[in-house]
């Protein structure tokens, strides 16, 4: 009995054992993501989704697994067939092994250790460069995608893959530079001190609480445009609407999985969903207050298993609300043409991003408090807006394709046509 | 450059006056900003999602609930009518057959033992796997032997079962004259 209490007790063998119960519970996760999308665009769609297998369509995942698994698995002739079979390990491992540095829970002790005894952290792995760690892993996805475009052989696959190195590439460095916004704010790389930051009311803390509740100085207070910027480079990392051209089933047929099949195919779609989930999970520790309820001090603070278990179901809550958004996202808008996508990342993200980046450095070398950064945001966003005008051009969107002269010449081609 | 009056290679003058022009709607401030487009987009998707009544009212639950079909008209299996003595109405004209554009009728005529007719179809076999459901069949038949009915749960488990024969359209009609009547029997009176 005192072996599994001193075994809990250790932060090394309790890593391993949340790891694992991490794997299954985000599996499983994964597998109801797939139900859950189909069922949110029925929704939208004025449809009932599937509603067959088991109550309400629960077993649904089930059901889809067990045909996954039994599907044939076509390799076809013309591929590179290390290339071809490694490709959706990839993506599928590396989306999984992101979870290692998600707070769950924070510090909490069992009731059988001391009182001042060092807390555990829920938290597979509590490391230095945590954030560097994600961002990292989050980028080697891409090899994934862009192996199985290669390996396939096929130039709708191809495109694929090309069109994704390209939208990763462009979107990683808003991205970097949302995350080096929230490093600099909340002064920590360390996802779990990141967390703790926004608690707020330690009066050493770099933000201050909004109307004094305790856990309520999210950094997305103070950078609302850098989560939403955070947010759309999340979409297009994960290779989701409308960021979805390495796949666009209408122009590129499946795009970089056009040639895979069954239990492979699974697994690209099965990272996919993971990637979401990891990209929502490191979105939430950053800038939406990760664990944090507003006002409800034990819950953030206390060292209870009770309160871990309940910062754990918090976490897991606002994921579910990440994800909800992430799909009712997908089912509104229209994927973006490249030359947009392009433009939307080089001529806004990117400059934007780097405004963000100057005034929080600004503040930080000022030593200014951190509401500044509140006015910093509406100014640059006002400065976007005025830009716009001068400029009389879409940020991204619709384009005039002809000048005015081209279309009076096309108007006369067309009434000579019709005589 | 536009008053100049061309002439068109239709032989037809214009002028400044047939030109029409079209230009794109200037963009407004919250299209250039595309977030407010986008949060407008996804206010709808959104009112679609939590509108349980239109999915109540429009979705049709399949083998529970059958779709209301307008059944004079809704072109489903076919069926050989039978005459008032209970006999197969054709008369083996190959009218079908002809006008069939999938070639999905084939007829075998024979010499007919009654006295009312001079042939009549010892085989008709439909191919309900290559039928398009035109409907050019009916229209074809001078003595409207062959029609549409409104059946349309059509289910087998190999081709050759889905090649409907002279004995299972006559019992599609056995099965569907209380349904859809045959169409006006006393102008042909076969």
């Amino acid at each position: 009995m005192d072996f599994i209490k001193d075994t809990l007790a250790d932060q090394f063998w309790f890593s391993i054992i949340l790891s694992l119960a991490i794997f299954g519970g985000i599996m499983t996760a994964v597998a109801y993501c797939i139900l859950l999308e189909r069922k949110v665009s029925a929704w939208i769609q004025d449809r009932y989704g599937p509603n067959r297998v088991g109550p309400k369509g629960l077993l649904q995942p089930l059901a889809d697994g067990v045909k996954l698994l039994f599907k044939e698995d076509i390799v076809p002739g013309h591929i590179e067939k290390t290339l071809f079979i490694l490709a959706p390990f990839i993506s599928f491992v590396v989306a999984l092994i992101g979870f290692a540095v998600i707070p769950w829970g924070g510090a909490f002790r069992w009731p059988w250790m001391a009182e001042d005894a060092a807390p555990l952290y829920c938290q597979v792995a509590t490391i230095d460069i945590g954030l560097l760690y994600i961002l990292a892993v989050a980028s080697l996805g891409v090899y994934g995608v862009v192996l199985g475009g290669w390996a396939s052989n096929n130039k709708y696959a191809f495109y694929g893959g090309i069109r994704a190195a390209a939208q990763m590439l462009s979107y990683e460095i808003p991205l970097a530079m949302m995350v080096l916004v929230g490093i600099l704010t909340t002064r920590s790389l360390r996802l779990e001190e990141m967390v703790t930051a926004q608690l707020g009311v330690d009066s050493a803390a770099p933000m201050a609480a909004l109307f004094g509740l305790n856990g309520f100085a999210w950094t997305l207070f103070y950078h609302p445009l850098a989560a939403v910027i955070l947010f759309i480079t999340a979409l297009a990392e994960a290779n989701r609407a409308p960021f979805d051209l390495a796949e666009c089933e209408q122009e590129l047929i499946g795009g970089f999985h056009t040639e895979y099949s069954g239990m492979k195919w699974a697994l690209f779609f099965l990272g996919e969903y993971a990637h979401m989930i990891t990209s929502s999970a490191f979105m939430i520790a950053i800038f939406f207050g990760g664990y944090c309820v507003p006002g409800w001090t034990w819950l953030n603070t206390s060292d209870s298993v009770l309160a871990m278990l309940l910062r754990g179901g918090v976490f897991s809550f606002k994921i579910l609300l990440f994800i909800m958004a992430y799909m009712v996202v997908r089912w509104t808008l229209p994927r973006f043409r490249f030359d947009q996508l392009m433009q939307l990342a080089w001529k806004s993200l990117v400059p934007i991003g780097g405004a963000l980046v100057l005034l929080q450095v600004w503040i930080l070398y000022k030593d200014l408090p951190q509401w500044v950064s509140i006015v910093g945001n509406v100014t640059i966003l006002a400065v976007v807006a005025l830009i716009g005008v001068v400029v009389q051009k879409p940020i991204t969107g619709r384009q005039r394709s002809l000048i005015k002269k081209e279309r009076i010449v096309r108007m006369r081609e067309a009434l000579v046509q019709r005589g | 450059m536009v008053n100049e009056t061309t002439q068109s290679a239709a032989g037809r003058a214009w002028t400044e006056t047939d030109v029409v022009y079209v230009d794109q709607p200037e963009l407004t401030m919250s299209e250039r900003l595309y977030l407010p487009q986008v949060f407008g987009g996804m206010k709808t998707t959104l009112r679609h999602m939590f509108k349980m009544r239109l999915r109540k009212e429009k979705v049709v639950q399949y083998p529970e609930q059958k779709r209301q079909l307008r059944k004079e008209i809704y072109r489903g299996v076919h069926r050989l009518n039978r005459d008032d003595q209970g006999r197969v109405a054709c008369v083996a004209c190959f009218m079908c057959e002809t006008a069939c554009p999938a070639h999905c009728i084939h007829i075998e005529g024979v010499e007919s033992p009654w006295p009312d007719r001079e042939k009549y179809p010892i085989k008709f076999d439909i191919d309900e796997l290559r039928c398009i459901y035109c409907g050019m069949c009916e229209e074809a038949c001078p003595v409207d032997a062959i029609e549409l009915t409104p059946e349309y749960h059509l289910v087998g488990s190999s081709r050759d079962e889905m090649i409907f024969d002279k004995e299972k359209l006559l019992m599609v009609y056995d099965r569907t004259k209380d349904e859809k009547p045959r169409k006006n029997p006393m102008i042909t009176g076969y």
